[in-house]
C-alpha cells in the first residue's frame, strides 16, 4: 500500500515537474483537452440514463434507477434483434461488396495507359464523395418519386404500370447499397490507387521478361499486393460494424414507416426514440448496446490480428 | 529496363483486357454522374412536362423558368447559404488552428505525456456515450438549443484530423525545432513561424475536409436548429424536398403563388443551386483531397 502511494505521489511530482517545464506546450494543447472532456467525455456517464426511469424534472441521475428492464424490454420486443441483424448485414455487404468495387476499379484504372483518360475518369468516380447524403437523399426523390420520378417516366413510356417505389419494402436494401457503392467506391478507390502506384516497377518488368501476360501480371503482382491496404480497411469497417451510416439511410427512408422492417438500423431507431417517441431511456439502452459490442468486437479484432499478424494490427 | 509499351499494345491478350478495363471505367464513371445530369436537366423542365410525362434527361423543351423563380424570390436560399457560409469557415479556421496545434504538441519529443495525450483523444473512438446522453449535454446542460454553436462545435475538432496533423509533422525534421530553440524562440513561436509554413499540404487537406463536413451539414440543423433564418443549405434543401404540400412551402417562403407555379422543377433547381459550389470549386480541391487520403493512410 505504503508502496503505491509513494508511487502516485513521485508520479504527481513528476507530472508538476512536466506542466513547470513545459508550460507553453501544456497550454497549447489545453484547448483541444477541455473539447474532447467535454464533448466525448462529458456524455459517457450519460449512458447511465439507459438503466433509469428517467423523468426531466430529477435528471438523469436522480430518476429510479431499474437495472436491466430498459434492455429486457428490447429483447422481448424484438427491436434489438431486428436493428443488430439489419445493422450488421448492410455493413457486411457493404464492405464486402464495396472492397470489390474498390479493387477492382483501382486495378482498372492503373491499367489505363492514357494519362488525362485516368485522370478524368478518377475525378469522376470521386465526385459522389463530396456531396452531402441530403443530395443523394435528392436523388432518389429525382429517381423513384410514384408521379414524377425518373424510372416511372421509363416504366410509362415502355407502356408499362407505375411502381410505388416508396411504398415497397423490398426493393429499398437494393437501392440503398447501390447509393452506398455509388458514393463510397472513389473514396476507397484512391486509398488503393496509391497502393499501386507504391509497388515497385521492377517487379513487373522482370515478370515480363519472364513471359507473364498482362492479365497474369495483375493477378500473381498487383492484386497480392494490395492485400496489406485490404486488411487495413477491411480492420476499419470491421471496428465500425455496428455503427450504421445515418445519414444515408435517413435521407433515403426519412420518416416511411413502411420500409422499416427492411431498412431500420441501429442510428435511425435511437434517433426516433429521440425526437419521435421521446423515450430516451430506451434509445440510449440501444445506443450503449452499441457502444458496448462496438468496443468489445474492436478489441476482439485487433486481438486476434495482432496474433496472426503484428504488423496489421490497429493498436 | 523500361517496358516496351508498344509492343505490348499489339499483343492480344494485352489488347483485349486493355479494352475490358476501359469499358468498365466508362460505364462506372458514367454511371457516377447519372444522377447529376439528370437532376440538371430535370431542374430547366418545363412544369406541365414533368407532370404529364416525369423527369427526363432528354426534355422535349427546355425552360429556366425554376431559375428565374429562385432569382425573383432569392431571399431564403441567400439566408440558408450565408449561413452555410458562416459556420463553415468559423468552424474550418478554428478548429483547423487548435488542431493544428495539438498535433504539433503530440509530435514534440520532450513533451513527456505525449502518448497519454495521444489515448485519451483515440479512446473517444473506441467508445462513446451515444446520440441521447450528447443531445442532453447540448441541449439542457449547454443551452444550445436553436444557437449557430449547434451547428459548429460538434465537428470542430476530431481525433483523425490530430493525428494526421501530427504524422505530417513527423517529417519535418527535428534539427529545425533545435536551431530554432537556439536562436531564443519559444514553442509556439517555432509552431507560428516554423511549423505552420511547412505544413501547408496537410493544413489545406485538413481544412478541405473541415470545409467540406461543414458545407454538407444538416445533422446538427436537424437535431438542435428551430428557426428557419439558421437552417444551412442542405437542411433548407432536405426540408423542401420532403414537403409535399405548397401550403407548407408557402410557409417557408419558397413558394409564394400557389397557381401556375414550377413546383418539381424548383425543387430540382434549388438542388443545382446548392451542389453548385462544390462542383464549380471540385476541379481546383480534389488534389489536395487526393494527397490527404494518403496521408491518412499512415496508421495513427
Amino acid at each position: 500500500m505504503g508502496k503505491a502511494i509513494t508511487h502516485i505521489k513521485t508520479n504527481w511530482q513528476n507530472f508538476k515537474h512536466e506542466i513547470k517545464k513545459n508550460k507553453v506546450l501544456f497550454l497549447m494543447i489545453l484547448p483541444i483537452v477541455v473539447y474532447f472532456v467535454v464533448f466525448h467525455y462529458l456524455p459517457m456517464p450519460g449512458a447511465y440514463i439507459a438503466f433509469v426511469n428517467y423523468n426531466i424534472s430529477k435528471g438523469i441521475f436522480g430518476s429510479e434507477f431499474v437495472g436491466l428492464r430498459n434492455f429486457r424490454f428490447l429483447i422481448g420486443n424484438g427491436d434489438l434483434w431486428r436493428i443488430t441483424r439489419n445493422t450488421l448485414l448492410y455493413n457486411f455487404v457493404f464492405l464486402n461488396l464495396g472492397n470489390l468495387f474498390q479493387i477492382a476499379l483501382a486495378v482498372m484504372i492503373s491499367e489505363i495507359s492514357s494519362k488525362w483518360y485516368k485522370k478524368l475518369s478518377q475525378s469522376v468516380i470521386l465526385l459522389p464523395h463530396f456531396i452531402s447524403m441530403v443530395i443523394v437523399g435528392v436523388f432518389a426523390y429525382n429517381m423513384f418519386n410514384y408521379d414524377y420520378g425518373f424510372a416511372n417516366t421509363i416504366l410509362t413510356s415502355l407502356g408499362m404500370e407505375r411502381h410505388e417505389f416508396y411504398s415497397d419494402a423490398g426493393i429499398w436494401k437494393y437501392i440503398i447499397v447501390f447509393f452506398n457503392i455509388w458514393k463510397g467506391t472513389g473514396y476507397g478507390m484512391i486509398i488503393y490507387l496509391s497502393a499501386i502506384t507504391g509497388i515497385n516497377r521492377e517487379l513487373y518488368e522482370s515478370a515480363y521478361i519472364d513471359g507473364a501476360s498482362q492479365w497474369k501480371r495483375i493477378r500473381y503482382i498487383t492484386i497480392p499486393m494490395l492485400k496489406p491496404t485490404f486488411i487495413l480497411l477491411l480492420l476499419f469497417g470491421l471496428g465500425g460494424i455496428l455503427r450504421g451510416s445515418f445519414d444515408l439511410f435517413y435521407n433515403l427512408i426519412g420518416t416511411n414507416s413502411v420500409l422499416y422492417p427492411q431498412t431500420d438500423i441501429i442510428d435511425t431507431y435511437v434517433f426516433r426514440s429521440l425526437l419521435g417517441q421521446f423515450n430516451l431511456p430506451l434509445g440510449a439502452a440501444v445506443g450503449f448496446y452499441q457502444s458496448i459490442f462496438g468496443l468489445i468486437v474492436v478489441l476482439t479484432v485487433n486481438h486476434i490480428v495482432k496474433k496472426i499478424e503484428p504488423d496489421y494490427a490497429l493498436f | 529496363m523500361v517496358l516496351n509499351k508498344r509492343h505490348e499494345i499489339y499483343s492480344v491478350d494485352g489488347l483485349s483486357l486493355r479494352f475490358v478495363c476501359y469499358f468498365f471505367v466508362t460505364i462506372f464513371a458514367l454511371l457516377c454522374l447519372f444522377p447529376f445530369i439528370l437532376m440538371i436537366t430535370s431542374s430547366f423542365m418545363t412544369e406541365s412536362e414533368i407532370i404529364t410525362e416525369g423527369f427526363k434527361i432528354f426534355p422535349k423543351k427546355v425552360s429556366a423558368s425554376a431559375y428565374k423563380f429562385l432569382l425573383n424570390n432569392p431571399q431564403k436560399i441567400l439566408n440558408a447559404y450565408k449561413v452555410s457560409i458562416f459556420i463553415t469557415i468559423v468552424g474550418t479556421s478554428v478548429g483547423l488552428f487548435f488542431m493544428s496545434m495539438a498535433g504539433y504538441v503530440l509530435n514534440r519529443r520532450d513533451f513527456r505525456y505525449r502518448n497519454f495525450f495521444a489515448f485519451f483523444l483515440y479512446f473517444t473512438t473506441l467508445f462513446s456515450g451515444g446520440l441521447i446522453p450528447s443531445y442532453i449535454l447540448m441541449v439542457r446542460i449547454l443551452h444550445l438549443k436553436n444557437s449557430m454553436l449547434a451547428m459548429i462545435l460538434p465537428g470542430l475538432m476530431s481525433s483523425w484530423s490530430i493525428f494526421l496533423m501530427r504524422n505530417f509533422m513527423k517529417s519535418i525534421p527535428d534539427s529545425l525545432y533545435e536551431s530554432a530553440t537556439i536562436d531564443g524562440a519559444g514553442p509556439f513561436r517555432i509552431y507560428l513561424q516554423v511549423y505552420m509554413p511547412l505544413s501547408i499540404p496537410a493544413l489545406a487537406t485538413i481544412g478541405l475536409f473541415q470545409a467540406l463536413g461543414y458545407w454538407n451539414e444538416w445533422y446538427n440543423a436537424m437535431l438542435y436548429i428551430e428557426s428557419a433564418n439558421k437552417f444551412p443549405l442542405q437542411y433548407f434543401l432536405q426540408k423542401m424536398i420532403n414537403q409535399t404540400n405548397v401550403q407548407q412551402l408557402i410557409k417557408q417562403g419558397i413558394v409564394i403563388d400557389v397557381s401556375e407555379l414550377p413546383t418539381q422543377s424548383i425543387k430540382m433547381a434549388t438542388a443545382v443551386v446548392a451542389t453548385g459550389p462544390i462542383i464549380l470549386l471540385y476541379p481546383f480541391i480534389q488534389r489536395y483531397f487526393i494527397s490527404g487520403l494518403t496521408l491518412g493512410a499512415v496508421k495513427g
